[in-house]
């Protein structure tokens, strides 16, 4: 039987690390993700699996210690939230450009600037667009539940590995701080399997060195290299992950992930209860974004509505997949005020009124 | 059966920790749970609030507009959730401090006077089990026997020997509830 829990997200993430193998956590504390850096220090995880964790002396030494240790093929994270994201994003560009496989959590909080500590999901521009400067994307995974806090850290580094690209777990402070029951991931070897003919651990008299950079003087080899990059992130198409509520049947389409979804499976509940056909579309992967079933889903709904605490980020990948097919709305608090499914419902009224 | 809960009070006194031990007990009894804590700048010393779904059923929104029961102590969480009972819904309030009472009537009103009790009891420390005592009593959506593993579960060791000290605290909440008309 497995073993369950009842823990915060924040805290499913640093047990989850543990569990499934992962080497090295560097991290730096800041609200409202400081329990991962607390949870994994109290369990000293040196002495249940080997696993090294330290606490950096900021965010920009915390990535580059990412960034070096990836590079000998081993399982590395950090998590911070966003204002300490925002400093790791020169580090997470050259990582994406060095083809390194990585973990990076970000439990947001409101912005601009230091903003405030509460929840928010205005950080999806810089996770899915490339935060940092050149033509990268990172993989990104956006869990709303505590169970996917530690589900994702393990798919979070099959994807990484898989195609040599950090992946991040989108999360943000409700998710973070909540506690929900979790059926804490199998226990598992720490030592990975993942392919490491690329690693720098030492050069072997069979082959030529290994080199990781993400330098390239020569514009023909930064030209071909950038190719490459574009290749792959062509290729993650075919881990787009995505959960539809009720939409085989529906008139109208709310598109929302990680905590907003669950805001807005509840809308789903009560307006299906009231005889109404709407139905939800959860983004998981948010880069690869599931534009597909998007498109697919616009051709027979009348309306979207894209449902996120920002003032409109998402909403764009969505009406590119929608293509001018169907309206498609926003509607979202932001600024770390989170919107109760009574506002969602207010907003449904407001956007489809007359459609339903 | 799902239920849908709000507790609020000030910070220290309890409030998230009580949410905890019935989020627990729920999970002892084989329900989801949900456990959403007001966090940051209001915890340290001014409200406090967090919101417990128990349910058979998997929980969709943690965040809620209306509660089936608000658990209240102190006149700005009374002033901020009482409106939020939907109707016919309970509302269960220490009146300690309270300078306007509850007027709602269309929802349940009830009184313990925790503070009171936990002090003539020299217990002050379990003040906030007198309060889950007399909701258990209201809303036996729990049984004694889970919250008792709920408290084993979420007290850390160091607290382990307090255990009967809060049964008595929650035993004794039962009786001292009252309904207001």
């Amino acid at each position: 039987m497995k073993e369950i829990a009842l823990i915060k997200g924040n805290e499913a993430i640093a047990e989850a690390a543990i569990r499934t193998g992962v080497d090295a956590y560097f991290g730096y504390p800041i609200t409202p993700q400081s329990e991962v850096l607390e949870y994994l220090q109290l369990q000293k995880p040196e002495e249940r699996t080997g696993m090294v964790v330290l606490q950096a002396e900021s965010e920009l030494a915390a990535i580059n210690m990412v960034y070096g240790a990836a590079g000998t093929g081993k399982k590395v994270m950090t998590t911070s939230s966003s204002p300490g994201i925002s400093l790791m994003q020169e580090g997470i560009s050259y990582i994406a450009g060095a083809e390194l496989p990585c973990l990076i959590v970000n439990v947001v909080r409101g912005g601009p600037g230091l903003g405030t500590i509460q929840p928010s999901q205005a950080d999806y521009f810089q996770a899915t667009k490339g935060g940092g400067h050149g033509d990268y994307r990172l993989i990104v995974l956006a869990p709303a539940s505590v169970q996917e806090m530690a589900d994702f850290v393990d798919l979070a580094f099959e994807l990484a590995f898989k195609y040599r690209n950090p992946a991040l777990i989108l999360s943000d402070g409700l998710i973070g701080q909540m506690m929900e029951k979790v059926e804490l991931p199998e226990p598992k070897e720490r030592f990975t399997t993942f392919d490491q003919s690329w690693v720098i651990t030492g050069k072997t008299a069979d082959r030529e060195r290994n080199i990781i950079t993400s330098l390239n003087l020569d514009p023909e080899l930064q030209y071909e290299h950038n190719i490459k990059l574009q290749q792959k992130y062509e290729r993650m198409k075919e881990d787009v992950m995505f959960e539809s509520f009720q939409t085989d049947d529906a008139d109208f389409l709310l598109v929302a992930y990680g905590s907003s979804a669950r805001i807005c499976q509840k809308v789903v509940d009560v307006v299906r209860g009231r005889g109404k056909k709407l139905g939800l579309l959860r983004p998981i992967t948010l880069f690869p974004f599931p534009t597909e079933v998007i498109s697919e889903l616009s051709r027979r709904v009348k309306g979207i509505l894209s449902v996120e605490m920002s003032t409109g980020q998402m909403v764009e990948d969505v009406r590119l997949a929608a293509n001018g097919r169907v309206p498609v709305y926003h509607y979202g608090t932001f600024g770390g005020k989170i919107h109760s499914p009574e506002d969602v419902l207010n907003a449904i009224e407001e956007k489809f009124i007359g459609g339903f | 059966m799902t239920e849908e809960i709000i507790i609020a009070g000030f910070g220290g006194q309890g409030v998230l920790s009580m949410g905890k031990i019935l989020a627990y007990s729920g999970i002892m009894q084989d329900q989801e749970v949900s456990w959403m804590p007001s966090y940051g700048p209001e915890m340290r010393g001014g409200t406090a609030n967090v919101t417990v779904i128990l349910s058979d059923n998997r929980i969709s929104s943690p965040v809620l507009h209306s509660y089936d029961t608000a658990i209240i102590l102190n006149q700005q969480s009374l002033d901020k959730f009482e409106s939020a009972v939907k109707p016919g819904g309970m509302l269960l309030y220490d009146p300690n401090g309270i300078t306007r009472h509850p007027e709602r009537k269309d929802i349940k009103i009830f009184q313990v006077e925790a503070v009171d009790e936990s002090i003539k009891l020299s217990s002050k420390k379990t003040f906030n089990m007198f309060v889950l005592g007399a909701y258990l009593k209201l809303h036996p959506i729990v049984t004694f026997e889970n919250v008792v593993k709920g408290l084993k579960k979420s007290l850390p060791e160091r607290h382990q020997h307090l255990i009967p000290a809060n049964e008595k605290a929650i035993k004794r909440g039962m009786e001292i509830v009252r309904e207001m008309k």
